[in-house]
């Protein structure tokens, strides 16, 4: 095994990125154009204002996020897209829940 | 070295058939897939999924890994596969079949076995960019941490391709600051701190996702944060200037005359800090002494007599 140190980095919060272009989401999620559309198709994710021309849409930070979980849902457990916009819209149900147990639970 | 044993891991006879594998290994990714699992270990187990099927669903690997097994007894400490362990077995080439895994990720057992074979170790989504993958962690901060900001040191295991071509496993610290103001379930990105890429193109990048310790007095919803408040009857009823603790340190707090146990109260702007910042939530609850003297009791007594008149149930109709 060997060990590398490296000094003190600073990244920046992915959600607290307000507005994302299209191209740039393309590129942080490593995925294509196409497959961002199908996507917005699915209601996985949405632009922030619907705008005629795609090279204009912006993206908020949460859709990176959101975008990189559904290409690992498709590609780790082989479900298409419609698949996938249910599991997550499940999954932020889940973690809406849970919260709400939690803080139940402790009161 | 560890032994592996594939079918225990996968939770399936060593007869089972070619089509059982495939079901046992498509339950088990739901199982344990780290964006679906509440459980503490399921990247762990998911990866150890990955490298048993991979192995498992190809009847190739399987004999050769079934007939190394023969020999195998368990209880056997450090394990050395023999050297001609394969002969007689043919492999084809590009052993991660379609199949989402990332080879990487594999175990030095699985490596030792089919490590040199494997030919262009990389995940299937890799391939087609050119840049390397971006790697995820879990990152757990203590909720004074989003309040102030920190840096913290996180150890990441990562395996990459040695000079000669064999995948080896390798220690990463990192020091990262935490930037204040971060809340729950958000995503840090690091440019450049994923997996290198292969063909010489950009690094990708690593994002950390922020969760919190539990706090043994505070509570956590977003930005907002809330605390739970002993107070006495008497402050309660008398209403008192008390001192409250918050993450960002000690603070004056106005109890008003007659409060019930329950009462919310607000302090604006004293949750997590942002441009517009989280709001630090008081519920009081009347805390009673456990045991009274004699002069307390009568003093209570004498409260019974002269505040008769007070029915709370009377919304209750009784």
């Amino acid at each position: 095994m060997k060990n590398e140190i490296i000094s003190l980095l600073s990244g920046v919060i992915v959600e607290n990125d307000f507005s994302v272009s299209f191209a740039t989401l393309c590129q942080c999620c490593s995925v294509s154009e196409e497959q961002i559309i199908s996507m917005i198709e699915y209601g996985i994710i949405e632009p922030l204002e619907p705008h005629m021309n795609v090279t204009y849409w912006q993206f908020s930070g949460d859709c990176i996020i959101r975008i990189k979980t559904a290409v690992r849902l498709q590609q780790d457990l082989g479900i298409n897209l419609a698949g996938t916009a249910l599991a997550l819209e499940l999954l932020d149900e889940i973690k809406s829940l849970r919260q709400q147990v939690h803080s139940l639970q402790r009161n | 070295m560890q032994y592996k044993d594939y079918y225990k891991i996968m939770g399936i006879d060593k007869k089972a058939p070619q089509a059982e594998i495939k079901r046992a290994y498509r339950k088990l990714a739901r199982k344990y897939h780290p964006d679906v699992s509440k459980e503490k270990d399921a990247e762990e187990h998911f990866k150890e999924v990955g490298e048993a099927y991979e192995v498992l669903k190809d009847p190739e690997k399987r004999a050769a890994y079934d007939q190394l097994g023969a020999n195998w007894k368990a209880g056997q400490s450090g394990f050395q596969p023999p050297p001609d362990w394969d002969a007689g077995f043919e492999f084809h080439g590009g052993t991660t079949t379609g199949d989402h895994v990332n080879a990487a990720d594999f175990s030095e057992f699985f490596s030792s076995l089919f490590g040199q074979r494997a030919g262009g170790f990389q995940g299937s989504h890799q391939a087609q960019h050119t840049r390397g993958a971006d790697s995820h962690a879990k990152v757990f901060i203590d909720l004074e941490d989003a309040y102030h900001g920190a840096s913290r040191s996180l150890t990441l295991r990562t395996t990459v391709l040695g000079a000669d071509g064999r995948p080896e496993v390798k220690n990463r610290t990192l020091n990262i600051k935490i930037p204040k103001g971060i809340k729950e379930g958000q995503n840090i990105r690091l440019q450049g701190q994923g997996s290198p890429d292969i063909s010489g193109g950009k690094a990708g990048d690593l994002y950390l996702e922020i969760e919190f310790n539990p706090h043994s007095i505070y509570k956590v919803k977003g930005q907002d944060v809330s605390l739970e408040l002993p107070i006495t009857p008497w402050e309660a009823m008398l209403g008192a200037n008390i001192q409250i603790p918050t993450p960002a340190g000690k603070v004056d707090l106005k109890i008003p005359p007659a409060s019930s146990s329950g009462k919310r109260m607000r302090l604006k702007g004293r949750g997590i800090p942002a441009k517009v910042a989280g709001d630090f939530y008081i519920t009081l609850e009347i805390v009673l002494p456990d045991k009274l003297s004699e002069q307390e009791k009568s003093l209570y007594q004498a409260l019974q007599r002269e505040a008769g008149n007070f029915n709370p149930r009377a919304k209750l109709g009784v």
